[in-house]
């Protein structure tokens, strides 16, 4: 019986935090015109979390390149199709890694601050300050920043491609001797930029609100303590991550799965 | 940090990315190579399509000249009916042949244009009444196998 019992427990403690988090997203979406007015809180922000993120995405993407060029040549040189090193390098890049892979670095590096930036406001009563001058803090603060990290989110993924296909052009080109007009050419033929490029900016679009309203969440609701910002800040990043890979899988089903 | 700086940063960070979209999208994707736009359309009936898809290049002695626009299926003649959208300053003569063919041994399937001796040009719209189907490699092995037993059949 308390089997039983702590099971609906459980299960109703779910159901709620779901619908809490829910409600949250809900404000912040109905808050958008309003913080759209007001843009120099968006513009900030986009600053924090993408220029602040852009050396990292841009570190990442090259070696990400150059690493697969590396690594895909071995075997496609084995089977004389290393002219075809480009595409594969960009399909790759254009249709996962680049989206996936740029979301769990933002996570990683925006997400986190973002978390205990709300944590620590939360901790230091601001937020609840705000409330009582009859500002509501979501509005004010959290959706400035919600919509910042979805507008970045697709461009930080762009670079991450455009970056990594450089780099991949490096390895294959100059060092492995790739002919550099197949290489272009090849992936001009193999690459629709509706259907591939379009969908990874779909895909980075829909990232962008996963890890943005996570780690948003995270702090808005982390205990007011500085333990308890900590652990927001972990779950925040492990939580965001998880997601996005679990949005890229639903997402690369319905996209690219034959018709 | 003052306003305009931040202002001008986001905007380097936007035009940055805007510039890698360009990059990917003309460079390393299929839009810089045929202009969308100044197109004019054709159809050809197919009895069999193969694997050629929506978007798929056609071609005249080897170079890009159109892409396929469209594959439906006509369920009175039970032909596969293929809309082509071919670059409008190329024109083909009415008894022009529209060929499946495939890139490599079992490369992507493209649509070559064969064209004809006539003096009239097809106008958009037309129909390219001369075609050949795909060749299925499955309907080739079996031709094949059975060309062989017929022919050990008769030659005992």
């Amino acid at each position: 019986m308390t089997a039983l019992r702590a099971l609906g427990h459980v299960t109703l403690d779910r159901v709620q935090a779901l619908g809490q988090a829910t409600v949250f997203c809900l404000r912040m979406t109905r808050a958008i015109p309003a913080a759209l007015r007001r843009s120099r809180h968006v513009v900030d922000q986009m600053h924090a979390t993408g220029n602040r993120s852009l050396a990292l995405i841009l570190a990442s993407g090259t070696a990400v390149g150059l690493v697969l060029a590396l690594q895909l040549y071995l075997t496609l040189a084995t089977y004389g199709t290393a002219e075809t090193l480009g595409l594969v390098v960009n399909l790759s890049l254009v249709r996962e890694l680049g989206p996936v892979v740029a979301a769990l670095l933002f996570a990683g590096r925006a997400g986190t601050s973002l978390t205990a930036q709300i944590g620590l406001m939360k901790a230091g009563e601001q937020l609840l300050a705000m409330e009582l001058m009859a500002i509501d803090p979501l509005a004010r603060v959290l959706t400035p920043r919600f919509i910042a990290g979805i507008a970045v989110m697709p461009l930080l993924a762009l670079l991450f491609s455009a970056v990594g296909i450089l780099g991949a052009y490096v390895v294959a080109v100059p060092l492995l001797g790739v002919d550099a007009g197949n290489f272009w050419a090849i992936q001009q033929n193999g690459v629709d930029a509706w259907r591939d490029i379009g969908n990874g900016l779909v895909k980075s679009f829909f990232f962008g609100i996963v890890v943005t309203a996570t780690a948003l969440y995270q702090g808005y609701e982390a205990r007011p303590t500085p333990e308890g910002v900590a652990a927001a800040t972990t779950r925040g990043v492990v939580i965001a991550s998880l997601c996005v890979l679990c949005t890229d899988f639903i997402l690369t089903a319905l996209m690219f799965s034959p018709r | 940090m003052t306003l305009k700086s931040t202002e001008t940063l986001v905007g380097l960070f936007v035009l940055l990315a805007l510039l890698a979209l360009l990059f990917l999208a003309l460079k390393a994707a299929n839009l810089g190579n045929f202009e969308a736009g100044k197109t004019y359309a054709l159809t050809a009936h197919f009895s069999n399509i193969g694997s050629l898809r929506p978007r798929a290049p056609v071609k005249s002695a080897g170079v890009r000249v159109g892409r396929v626009d469209a594959i439906t299926f006509d369920p009175e003649r039970f032909q596969a009916v293929v809309t082509l959208a071919i670059d409008e300053r190329y024109r083909f003569p009415v008894d022009s042949a529209a060929k499946i063919l495939t890139s490599g041994l079992l490369g992507e399937q493209y649509i070559g244009i064969e064209p004809g001796g006539d003096d009239l040009t097809l106008a958009s719209g037309a129909t390219v009444t001369q075609t050949q189907s795909a060749v299925v490699l499955e309907n080739l092995i079996g031709q094949f196998l059975t060309g062989r037993g017929a022919e050990s059949g008769s030659q005992p």
